[in-house]
């Protein structure tokens, strides 16, 4: 297996950044002078210099397009990061989020003048609860984290307006990182439980650790091991009998989409990641969309406004007046450009398409744990089928070889591959998150299956070469400590380290 | 060039095998002999050595002679610098000793040792914070956390700990008392804190991410459990670093480290209290028990805590015991323990409970 990245380079550096491709006075497009001169802004709004690069049109598409032929997207590349469910998105959904009337609205244009967005949103809420097994979802918040910061806040809610002083919120030790954060910064004080043997919720420490005191617990289902949490029903009843809310984390719901819902589960607040399971791309930093939906109970706490539908007027209209909402999660309605592409999605895929396309998520997952169990060096922790994702433990090649996780993911670079996850979940060493979604055709899944026996013989022949890995790449092993202590952000952090 | 002390205790983990709990002592070093123990020890610090990898060749290895750590450096190929000389056969705890006090004045930059709770603690008694200290594990009894997880990884870390200068970090140096062991009683004290590398992965269970940094830890949470304090109420505080963590929290200072220290409206009131003094101050106040697992298998209770006593446990109530733990302080246990000598209520504090690892969380754990 052959690749190599491109690797645009002048001068002995790579693709100069666009401030130092800068030229006084050079342009790409520029308005009219007469228009220029109509145009009167209040001298209290000019600044002196904008210190913006100055390139042509040209330069800077160049420019762009070389910087992506030195990155991995879903559209080049197989990206089986897993939890993050890098599905390919169809354009078609990109076409329709980018039609004038998708793009030119603004969001504080009278009602009448919005009709058809309106629609679209409160038709994307009606299949999400349906989705979800709810009775009514907010389409606010723009990520996944946010939308579980959403559920925090209605669980405290809920609990207040009982006049209930519950401030524990129970997650498992296997949960990712923002369950706990969202639940600390909605005030609540967290309570770990372990996982066990099966890599599944320990009931009876579950049992202990519920009480008078517990809010809620944060679960998701499948778990971040890829694992169906098959006792489900007894959880939910252990929290429910203590008083305390189920909240699902819908990081994976790309295992059980149009299969199972959350609802029916026992969940009160279901969360998606419309970026994952619906869809949009995501990893770029966003926008993303995280809504959250409800059970009937806990209705009247969601975000205001709610999009509605007047049947008498034959009318869409957005309602404020929710006396117990929790007020506002963000300015006005939501990702609206996220929101039509995840709607687009669900019609092209229709409730049968959506259900295929977990089976073959699911499918596709099994696959590549049969066959990479089966390559020395790899494990899998806990025995029996796994959902959209699998974990492996690369342990024993480490013991063996000294070769690690982190040492598998670069090497999995140089064959054109995005690398998994690595070192997540932390019950499980050495952990290898794979996720490969249901997008991936088999020989691309044999591609990755093949690479990762090529990794397991070079460990013992070569292991030098994964030591040192990635080679074929624009740019080598970064120095990850560093650049998480001291990262530098943007090109003005840059001049200010450079002054110093 | 960096200096390596290597002290080998030979007859370390001998009476073990032949079920006598434990080799201090003269006597029941030749009862094991007797019973025909076999010296366990040697192979482990060749096993040891061996792990230290390209380190050797850019170090100096001090060592004492024969059995006690020249025959195992000669073996793995090392030229050692012999500093004491023993009668082969006999070693004693004067050796070891002796040997450590050579070693501290010749500044050794780590003392790397083979053996049990009792060699940790003659090597502690001799060197304390002076000169950090890790041993290879080959006693009967192994409760100190002043050891690595095998023989194989106190190599590694040595290795790592000598080229790349690893932090140090406090470890709890238990002494049992083997005469009570034998008649099926534990006696553990808690003697001190050794200085040993800190490696969070080879020195404990292989939980690579969720090992946090321990100071940073115990200070996080030392601010929740005070968070949590009244007034109104005493607070009996166990020993150990994170309880220590607590009280200097709440600019407490003099504390006692090893004992018990008696905390009332946010003020030491009184230090290394024993049972009958804990029993009196809460004769008639509310209280609650803060501890933290001590030593390396994770007891809350019955290692290095006796003044809290079964009675002072039960006067106080399970539910208002606190217990803390760093995460690297878990990741050493899957469960903790609990032996206080009234088997009844170690059933009764059986099962899961919740230990407080950071600022506003808290791990279910179990305890057995």
């Amino acid at each position: 297996m052959s690749f190599c990245q491109a690797r645009w380079a002048r001068g002995g550096c790579l693709e100069p950044s666009i401030f130092e491709l800068s030229r006084p006075g050079r342009r790409g497009a520029g308005f009219p002078k007469k228009l220029i001169a109509r145009i009167k802004i209040p001298e209290k709004l000019l600044r002196g210099s904008l210190r913006l690069p100055e390139l042509s049109e040209p330069e800077v598409v160049r420019h762009y397009t070389r910087l992506s032929q030195m990155n991995y997207g879903v559209d080049m590349v197989f990206y089986p990061i897993g939890s993050c469910t890098m599905k390919y998105n169809p354009k078609i959904c990109e076409e329709l989020a980018a039609l004038d009337e998708a793009v030119f609205l603004h969001p504080d244009q009278d009602e009448s003048t919005v009709q058809g967005a309106l629609e679209l949103m409160y038709r994307l809420e009606r299949c999400l609860s349906e989705i979800g097994g709810v009775s009514k979802t907010c389409l606010h918040p723009s990520a996944g984290a946010h939308g579980e910061l959403l559920g925090m806040l209605l669980v405290r809610a809920y609990h207040s307006s009982k006049g209930e002083n519950r401030f524990e919120v129970v997650v498992p030790d296997s949960a990712h990182g923002t369950n706990f954060a969202s639940a600390a910064m909605a005030g609540f004080r967290v309570v770990v439980v372990p996982s066990n043997d099966r890599g599944r919720v320990d009931l009876e420490a579950l049992r202990s650790a519920v009480s008078g005191r517990t809010a809620a617990l944060a679960l998701t289902n499948p778990n971040t091991l890829g694992l169906f949490e098959d006792e489900i029903s007894e959880i939910a009843k252990t929290v429910h009998e203590a008083g305390g809310l189920l909240y699902y984390d819908g990081a994976n719901m790309n295992g059980i989409l149009g299969k199972v819902r959350p609802g029916d589960m026992g969940f009160d607040i279901v969360h998606f990641n419309l970026h994952k399971t619906f869809s949009t791309p995501h990893g770029g930093g966003g926008p993303g969309a995280g809504p959250v939906g409800v059970v009937q109970k806990l209705e009247r706490f969601l975000p205001v406004p709610t999009v509605e539908y007047d049947g008498r007027r034959n009318s869409y209209y957005l309602d404020y007046d929710r006396p117990e909402s929790i007020g506002k999660i963000r300015s006005f309605y939501g990702s609206f450009g996220v929101l039509v592409k995840a709607y687009t999605y669900i019609l092209i895929m229709g409730a049968e398409g959506l259900g295929e396309a977990t089976e073959a998520a699911v499918l596709n997952a099994n696959y590549v744990m049969r066959k990479v169990r089966e390559v020395p060096g790899f494990e899998v922790k806990f025995d029996g089928p796994c959902k959209h994702e699998v974990v492996f433990s690369a342990e024993p090649l480490k013991r063996e070889t000294g070769v690690t996780a982190r040492d598998v993911a670069k090497r999995l670079l140089d064959y054109g591959i995005h690398a998994p996850t690595y070192y997540f979940p932390p019950i499980v060493p050495e952990a290898l998150m794979v996720e490969p979604t249901e997008t991936e055709p088999k020989e691309e899944l044999d591609r990755f299956i093949a690479a990762m026996k090529e990794i397991s013989e070079d460990a013992r022949s070569v292991p030098e070469k994964l030591w040192s890995a990635p080679s074929a790449t624009a740019i080598g092993r970064l120095d990850e400590t560093k650049a998480s202590r001291s990262p530098i952000l943007s090109w003005r952090m840059y001049e200010n380290r450079a002054r110093r | 060039m960096k200096k390596l002390g290597l002290i080998v205790n030979p007859i370390a983990g001998m009476g073990g095998r032949v079920g006598l709990k434990g080799t201090n002592g003269d006597e029941i070093f030749r009862k094991a002999i007797k019973l025909g123990a076999k010296p366990a020890a040697p192979a482990r610090a060749i096993a040891m050595l061996k792990n230290l990898g390209s380190v050797r060749n850019s170090i100096q290895l001090i060592t004492c002679s024969h059995e006690m750590g020249e025959q195992e450096a000669r073996e793995c190929g090392f030229e050692p610098v012999v500093i004491s000389s023993i009668i082969s056969g006999k070693t004693t705890a004067a050796d070891t000793k002796e040997a450590a006090n050579k070693m501290r004045k010749l500044e050794v930059d780590l003392i790397l040792f083979v053996g049990g709770d009792g060699t940790a603690k003659d090597i502690y008694d001799v060197v304390r914070a002076d000169v950090p200290i890790l041993g290879a594990p080959a006693g009967v009894k192994v409760y100190s956390a002043t050891f690595a997880n095998t023989p194989e990884s106190a190599g590694q870390v040595a290795a790592r700990f000598l080229s790349e200068g690893l932090p140090v970090q406090e470890a709890e140096v238990m002494d049992i008392d083997e005469d009570a062991f034998r008649e099926n009683r534990l006696v553990a004290e808690l003697k001190g804190y050794a200085r040993v590398p800190y490696e969070p992965v080879m020195m404990q269970a292989t939980k690579e991410g969720s090992v946090g940094f321990e100071l940073a830890d115990q200070k996080a949470i030392a601010r929740w459990t005070i968070e949590l304090m009244e007034r109104d109420r005493v607070y009996i505080l166990g020993p150990g670093t994170t309880t220590r963590a607590v009280a200097e929290e709440l600019g407490i200072y003099d504390s006692t480290l090893l004992g018990v220290n008696l905390v009332y409206d946010f003020k030491l009131i009184a230090r290394d209290v024993s049972e009958r003094q804990i029993l009196e101050v809460i004769e008639n106040r509310p209280a609650t028990i803060i501890v933290s697992p001590i030593g390396k298998q994770g007891f809350i209770f019955g290692r290095g805590n006796q003044q809290i006593s079964p009675r002072v446990v039960r006067r106080v109530g399970k539910k208002n015991i606190l217990v803390l733990a760093t995460p690297r302080k878990l990741s050493l246990t899957s469960t903790l323990k609990v032996d206080t000598g009234d088997a009844e209520l170690d059933d009764e504090l059986r099962g899961y409970i919740p230990v407080v690892v950071g600022y506003l969380q808290t791990h279910m754990v179990k305890v057995i």
